[in-house]
């Protein structure tokens, strides 16, 4: 299907989120365009997570409507909706009895794709994400922090997905691997170019992925800005958020974009 | 040994009250795993429904066993025949270990895993299939092999409304007040519930997940 261009990729429309009494997300309004990184930058508790659930549904809405591509997300199937979307979250959640092969390939299987075809498109993407041919066969609790989200992000792109929803996918893990995975994941991106959503609470890896940076706080969004008009912005809670992560962010984090 | 040359002499009654006895467990613990495993499974997936079913299943385990046996008596098409009854309320006192431990096993399964199942889009089915069941498996199979080692020796008790069975032994035994005949039933009834444990529990070591 060609991609309109004008059509936003994901578009929140005066979406408000309550659960039990309390609102979490109050009047959202947000446009993600295709192919970009949008990070949405916030403290524990802003609403970020609830953002990225209300994509593919694992919430709903209480007020306001959710298009992905032009189309309601509740006037689409909710197993196919989610289906195109790769889901990568902090905590990974792989299949523990399934070795990394199994784990990669199983939306594709459950797609009923060929087989022959489930298990190049494995060797394919263990390959792109950086993890030796031999991993297949290992069970994921014998792999490395690393090593496990290296096949959450390649169980998430197994299907071929035009959006990515990406929940802290890093935040676990060592100072060194997450510059890895980071950088790998910024090269892998002006590959595929996805439509990436992308939360964390960390301004530098906001910095670094971000095409846009959206700082969210109580259930709103503050701005939404490029990284370089971000560290600039005046507005007092991006300037504070800037300033908790002290002077060391400079305009030399944002690397690596085109 | 006197046990064992009774058990000899006898040994075609020994073998057809243990075939009775196999029978009856085997199929109450059948039953109460058909019914047992899908309600631990509803449970599991809505937490409003889990304590009045699990106190249920409760309460009839505190039913002294004697008394479960007269109370089916009177009840009418099951009156009729005593293993009816006996295979009633084995399936009943079975339903417990077999409820609870596929809710705890269920319920044990790592949210996250659960998560991502959602987020890439499995059905609730699939879930269940490929995801919540294999990992709960073991756990599901220890309660199974509980509801079987109870069962084992419950069923003895069945004698008292004529179900037949190993009790057949003990209470003749009770009555002729000669261990022989008491033993006769009762090892045999032993031998069958650790054989059962030690069956079970191979099988859940072998579907255990890694």
């Amino acid at each position: 299907m060609p991609t309109d261009p004008t059509i936003p990729a994901i578009e929140f429309r005066n979406v408000s989120y309550q659960v039990a009494g309390t609102t979490v997300l109050h009047d959202f309004n947000l446009q993600v365009r295709t192919g970009e990184i949008l990070v949405l930058l916030g403290r524990s508790g802003s609403g970020k997570t609830t953002t990225l659930k209300l994509i593919n549904r694992l919430l709903s809405p209480s007020t306001g409507e959710i298009r992905v591509k032009g189309q309601l997300t509740s006037d689409v199937d909710l197993i196919h909706l989610r289906r195109r979307m790769g889901y990568v979250i902090q905590e990974i959640g792989l299949f523990p009895h399934f070795n990394v092969a199994r784990n990669i390939g199983l939306v594709p299987r459950i797609e009923g794709w060929p087989e022959a075809r489930i298990r190049a498109r494995i060797g394919e993407l263990l390959q792109i994400t950086g993890l030796p041919l031999e991993t297949a066969a290992r069970y994921p609790h014998e792999l490395s922090g690393g090593q496990r989200q290296r096949v959450g992000v390649a169980r998430a792109l197994a299907a071929d997905p035009e959006i990515l929803l990406m929940d802290e996918p890093f935040g676990a893990l060592d100072p060194l691997t997450r510059d890895e995975l980071q950088r790998e994941f910024l090269a892998l991106q002006k590959r595929l170019r996805k439509t990436v959503v992308f939360v964390t609470h960390d301004l530098h890896e906001a910095m670094r992925l971000g095409s846009r940076i959206g700082l969210m706080e109580a259930g709103k969004l503050v701005t939404l800005l490029d990284p370089q008009q971000f560290l600039r912005s005046n507005d007092p809670l991006v300037s504070a958020y800037v300033r908790a992560f002290g002077d060391r962010v400079d305009s030399t984090t944002t690397e690596g974009k085109s | 040994m006197n046990v064992l040359r009774f058990v000899l002499q006898n040994h075609d009654q020994v073998l057809q009250l243990t075939a009775e006895h196999l029978w009856l467990v085997g199929l109450s613990t059948l039953f109460a795993t058909l019914v047992g495993i899908p309600m631990g499974i509803w449970i599991a997936h809505r937490p409003a429904y889990n304590k009045p079913v699990l106190a249920g299943a409760n309460i009839i385990q505190t039913v002294p066993s004697l008394a479960m046996f007269g109370f089916l008596l009177p009840v009418p098409w099951l009156g009729e025949r005593s293993e009816r009854i006996a295979i009633l309320a084995l399936t009943l006192y079975a339903l417990l270990p077999i409820i609870r431990n596929t809710y705890t096993g269920i319920r044990g399964v790592d949210p996250a895993v659960m998560e991502a199942g959602r987020g890439m889009g499995l059905t609730a089915w699939q879930l269940l299939m490929q995801v919540e069941l294999p990992l709960a498996v073991s756990v599901i199979l220890s309660g199974v092999r509980t509801a079987i080692v109870i069962s084992v020796g419950l069923a003895t008790i069945a004698a008292a409304v004529g179900a037949g069975g190993l009790g057949e032994f003990i209470f003749r035994g009770l009555a002729m007040v000669d261990n022989r005949v008491i033993l006769a039933g009762a090892i045999p009834a032993a031998l069958l519930a650790l054989l059962a444990d030690f069956g079970v529990g191979l099988l859940e070591r072998r579907l255990q997940p890694r």
